[in-house]
């Protein structure tokens, strides 16, 4: 077996399954834990309130707008450029095609993905700074904040150099980089990709059913 | 006053004798499944900070809101987190949480948090970070680290029934004042009553004026009320510290006293945690619905004019402003009921930037008025509300918590401003529509 087919191969695989199992495990171990209850007699739904709170936390409130300006606008330039160029990437559609669904779409063009992929590392970027400079961030920032940001800005990175697919060890080095990601996914703050419908969604639920819009 | 159960006397006595371990013990017990989510969500964006009125005039990045579950979320992630058994044996779990550790963090689950929970709405994962915070106060209280001032109250709570020890001597005194003020009787203890009045400390010893114009609210409206000679005071001192069981057995005297008498209707009085404990906690805490509902002050005023059954006359002409209570608004969910009575009542009433379920808390909820040491912050958190109201232009403030409302008087007092501070209720009295005149029939002379 080749490198290539090892690590688009076994390890591939082994990262996929540590990364779905060691998630759902994380979410069914916490969904595992006993649910509060609720006695006191509701003024609204709680069904409502967290749909509603799903959606409204994705923006900014308006008496916030001003001081969370650049924390916002670093965030959705990265996660924006991030899920446009990984579920629109050319490379990736093949990759998605051949080794996990089995069909495709189309992808964006080749200036595309670059344009996107150079705005996400904008927005990483940013966010990295703030990181390092806004005294809050250092306060309750830990190695966990580090790893995932370097881990994502590593994929990012050996992603650029495998694009040009001139050397077979610049798509070693990004599979390798992806599978590493995955293995620590479930393990880390990375879940927060996940973990947001839940909080989002439970606090809307709480407040919800007391006729609150938070 | 009922007999206080064991294990609420239990929990006054962990300050004597500090232990980290029955704290991190308490930590856990209230992580439910909601609140495992809640713990395991941040992502450290510190967006909560730019919210919280303490770090916006101190900027000192320790009263970041998250921040403050520190020990607890160490706590969960070493001993409940899904993979914490792994992380131990790979030394890559958080390290024990210590008594000197819970000790600094007294300061910042306490005294500089109001749990106004403002810090939500900026949250983009939505943690309910104030309500985490009210959690992880169950930690500190029964590990012996919540702030002395908190135990002394519940203790005089429990003995008392009042946190700042008002007995029914003092409330019948006042009583007795009111209804010589307004030749109104106040029902006291009448079974049947449709309405149970109940009070917090704050409202008999320093805004007594309050039962009297309920007396002519009701009188006006034609409700029937009475207020309880046991069971009479609504401040939950347990919620606010954060002992179910010091909260379950204050809860418990009202409800008695409900039951009692056989209301149908329990009032939550102009005092916001005691909202937050008797309307929305308070079925929790003692594991049972209740049979009567419980209403809010202003839901029932706001309620009785859509009836047509509160008719006021004239206005007041000053220009008027509203402090929303964080317990009654943001987080009880009545942000349209208060200014539909001020639009009642006055004619110059104006908004403050930030207005509803996004405006500043006074700096004195959740306990935070009583805990002397945090005098300091709390006076300086005044920064942020007194923006807002200077803003405005405003010649007076209404709100509709007593507590707000002495918080509010002294901070303006010691800020040097001149600005009253009105109760709500107090207000629509004022300007109830006269009684008709009783016309006699004409006799024959």
């Amino acid at each position: 077996m080749t490198v290539l087919g090892l690590v688009e191969g076994p390890l591939w695989y082994t990262a996929a399954t540590v990364f779905v199992v060691g998630a759902l495990w994380r979410i069914g171990g916490m969904l595992a834990l006993p649910a509060r209850v609720e006695l006191s007699e509701p003024r609204a739904s709680a069904t409502a309130g967290a749909v509603r709170s799903i959606l409204q936390h994705s923006l900014p409130r308006p008496a916030f707008v001003r001081q969370t300006a650049f924390h916002v606008v670093a965030g959705y330039l990265f996660h924006l450029g991030l899920f446009a160029f990984l579920l629109f990437g050319a490379p990736h559609i093949a990759f998605i095609k051949e080794r996990i669904l089995g069909f495709g779409w189309a992808p964006m063009p080749r200036w595309a993905f670059i344009v996107t992929a150079e705005i996400a590392f904008l927005g990483l970027a940013l966010l990295w700074l703030r990181r390092l400079l806004d005294p809050v961030l250092v306060r309750i920032s830990d190695a966990d904040d580090r790893a995932g940001l370097w881990l994502t800005c590593l994929v990012m990175l050996t992603g650029c150099f495998a694009l040009q697919e001139t050397d077979e060890s610049l798509r070693i080095l990004h599979m390798l980089s992806v599978e590493a990601w995955l293995v620590y996914f479930p393990f880390s703050r990375l879940m927060h990709a996940v973990l947001f419908l839940f909080s989002r969604g439970y606090t809307g639920a709480a407040y919800g059913r007391r006729g609150i819009a938070l | 006053m009922s007999a206080v159960p064991d294990s609420a006397r239990a929990v006054l006595k962990a300050a004597e004798a500090p232990d980290s371990r029955k704290a991190v013990a308490g930590f856990l017990a209230q992580v439910t499944r909601d609140a495992a989510f809640q713990l395991e969500a941040c992502v450290h964006c510190g967006q909560c900070a730019d919210a919280c009125h303490f770090y916006l005039v101190t900027r000192d990045p320790r009263y970041t809101p998250i921040h403050k579950l520190r020990p607890m979320v160490k706590a969960y992630q070493r001993e409940r987190a899904p993979f914490s058994a792994l992380k131990k044996r790979l030394g890559l779990a958080p390290p024990e949480v210590t008594a000197e550790e819970l000790t600094e963090w007294s300061e910042l689950l306490y005294d500089s948090c109001n749990l106004c929970g403002r810090c939500t709405l900026v949250c983009p994962m939505g943690i309910d970070i104030a309500g985490m915070v009210r959690r992880a106060r169950e930690g500190m209280v029964a590990g012996g680290f919540a702030p002395a001032d908190l135990y002394q109250a519940a203790q005089r709570a429990l003995d008392t029934g009042s946190p700042i020890g008002v007995g029914w001597p003092a409330l019948r005194r006042q009583i007795e004042l009111q209804e010589q003020e307004t030749g109104l009787k106040v029902p006291v203890d009448v079974e049947g009553a449709d309405y149970l009045v109940v009070l917090s400390s704050m409202e008999i010893i320093g805004f007594a004026e309050i039962i009297g114009a309920l007396a002519r609210i009701f009188h006006h409206a034609g409700v029937s009320w009475t207020l309880p000679s046991s069971g009479f005071e609504a401040t939950n001192i347990g919620v606010q510290m954060g002992s179910r069981d010091v909260a379950a057995a204050l809860l418990e005297r009202i409800v008695a006293a409900a039951e009692r008498l056989k209301v149908k209707y329990v009032i939550s009085p102009e005092c916001g945690h005691a909202y937050s404990a008797l309307r929305w906690e308070g079925p929790n805490l003692l594991g049972r619905p209740y049979p009567f509902k419980v209403v809010q002050i202003v839901e029932l005023l706001d309620q009785l004019a859509k009836e047509g059954r509160l008719r006021t006359r004239g206005k007041d002409t000053r220009r008027l402003t509203f402090h929303d209570p964080c317990q009654i608004v943001r987080r009880g969910g009545l942000p349209q009921a208060p200014r539909r009575l001020m639009n009642q009542v006055s004619g110059g009433f104006v908004e403050m930037p930030d207005r509803g379920v996004a405006n500043f808390c006074c700096g004195g909820g959740g306990g935070v008025s009583a805990i002397h040491r945090a005098e300091k912050l709390r006076f300086s958190a005044f920064e942020c509300k007194k923006r807002q109201v200077e803003a405005t232009g405003a010649e007076a403030l209404v709100t509709t918590c007593a507590n707000c409302r002495n918080v509010l008087e002294e901070a303006i007092e010691q800020d040097g401003m001149s600005l009253p501070v009105l109760g709500l209720t107090e207000l629509v009295a004022q300007y109830l529509e006269p009684d008709p005149v009783q016309v006699l029939p004409a006799t024959n002379a």
